[in-house]
């Protein structure tokens, strides 16, 4: 049971950690200051609830292994994100289009969980979903704007979705270990569909026809050859100087 | 960006948690007034400066010229009579 829930909460937090890493990528590189500094500012917003989501899974290990531990001692099979946090930035509209398919997903997602019947979960839940409310409001509108933009925009952000799309469908997959932490994803499912046909339909993108979906993220079974080299530069300071801060 | 234009720049106003009106924050370049305003939440209210943004298209403020600084504002000062220093005005008036 409360390997379970320490499995979930490593769900929650290596996909805000992983997906927080990528967006700190862009900084000092984004297209102009304005989006430079609102990608780092969701960046830090993700990395502050993987702190917390962390932290909860490393107190419900009961092995003392800190948030930080759990961040930068694990190999890429221990981690349980999904595989379109792992994707590649891309070009600005790749990164735009995993961040509102993920955000559109995680609002829907902690909205449910702000209901938990585990006290922990519901509170830190209801914290971030205030940070995603606005993460996703600001990644649906760019997506409109791009979208609906010049036919470069447009194009650059249609084989964006046609590149994306096939990693949603594992976002909605129930086993076991939600089921332990009284999750059930497939249950978004339909208003996640709404949301985003209304979002495509503004930008004039086209959903692609097929719902083939990569999976094995989640459960760890098999990540993309992404996660590795993230890690790789993620985790180099920690693990060749250990214990090292500052 | 090459061939394209710039986003217009647009003039940021915060009111403050405890300040009645709106200040003048900076400045930032936004697609339009939504983008404007999201990006002045992230630009300069971060801290929690604030509990209202106005933004404005820059290009709509008719401004003054720093360069007729003179003929704008130096006759008031040989105009004594202007400047109502004579009075005794008492302490819980305050500034005037």
């Amino acid at each position: 049971m409360s390997d379970d829930v320490f499995e979930f909460l490593l769900r929650l937090g290596d996909n805000t950690l992983v997906l927080g890493h990528h967006l700190s990528e862009w900084c000092g590189k984004g297209p102009v200051l304005e989006e430079d500094i609102a990608l780092a500012n969701t960046a830090l917003d993700l990395i502050g609830q993987t702190q917390m989501w962390l932290g909860l899974a490393g107190e419900v290990e009961g092995k003392s292994r800190t948030a930080d531990d759990l961040a930068m001692l694990r190999d890429a099979w221990d981690f349980r994100c999904c595989l379109l946090v792992e994707q590649p930035n891309g070009d600005f509209g790749q990164t735009i289009m995993r961040q509102y398919l993920f955000d559109q997903w995680h609002l829907l997602a902690l909205t449910a969980l702000a209901q938990n019947p585990n006290n922990q979960i519901a509170a830190i839940a209801a914290k971030a979903a205030k940070e995603v409310t606005y993460h996703c409001e600001r990644s649906a509108e760019l997506i409109v704007g791009l979208g609906d933009g010049t036919p470069e925009s447009h194009a650059r952000m249609q084989s964006a979705l046609d590149l994306l799309y096939p990693y949603i469908g594992e976002l909605f997959e129930t086993d076991a270990t939600d089921s332990a932490a009284h999750f059930d994803p497939a249950s978004l499912r339909s208003a996640y569909d709404a949301g985003l046909a209304a979002t495509m339909a503004e930008a004039t993108l086209t959903l692609p026809d097929s719902r083939f979906a990569h999976k094995g993220g989640r459960t760890g079974a098999r990540h993309s050859e992404h996660l590795g080299h993230m890690l790789t530069e993620m985790q180099w300071l920690q693990r060749a100087y250990p214990g090292a801060t500052w | 960006m090459t061939d394209q234009q710039e986003w217009p720049l647009w003039e940021i106003f915060i009111r403050g948690q405890h300040g009645a009106s709106h200040r003048h924050v900076g400045s930032l370049h936004a697609p339009d007034a939504e983008m404007a305003i999201k990006h002045a939440r992230d630009v300069y209210t971060r801290r929690k400066e604030g509990v209202s943004i106005w933004a404005v298209p820059s290009a709509q403020i008719a401004a003054s010229s720093p360069s007729k600084k003179g003929p704008m504002y130096d006759p008031a000062e040989d105009k004594t009579y202007r400047h109502p220093t004579f009075f005794d005005i008492p302490k819980e008036v305050g500034p005037m």
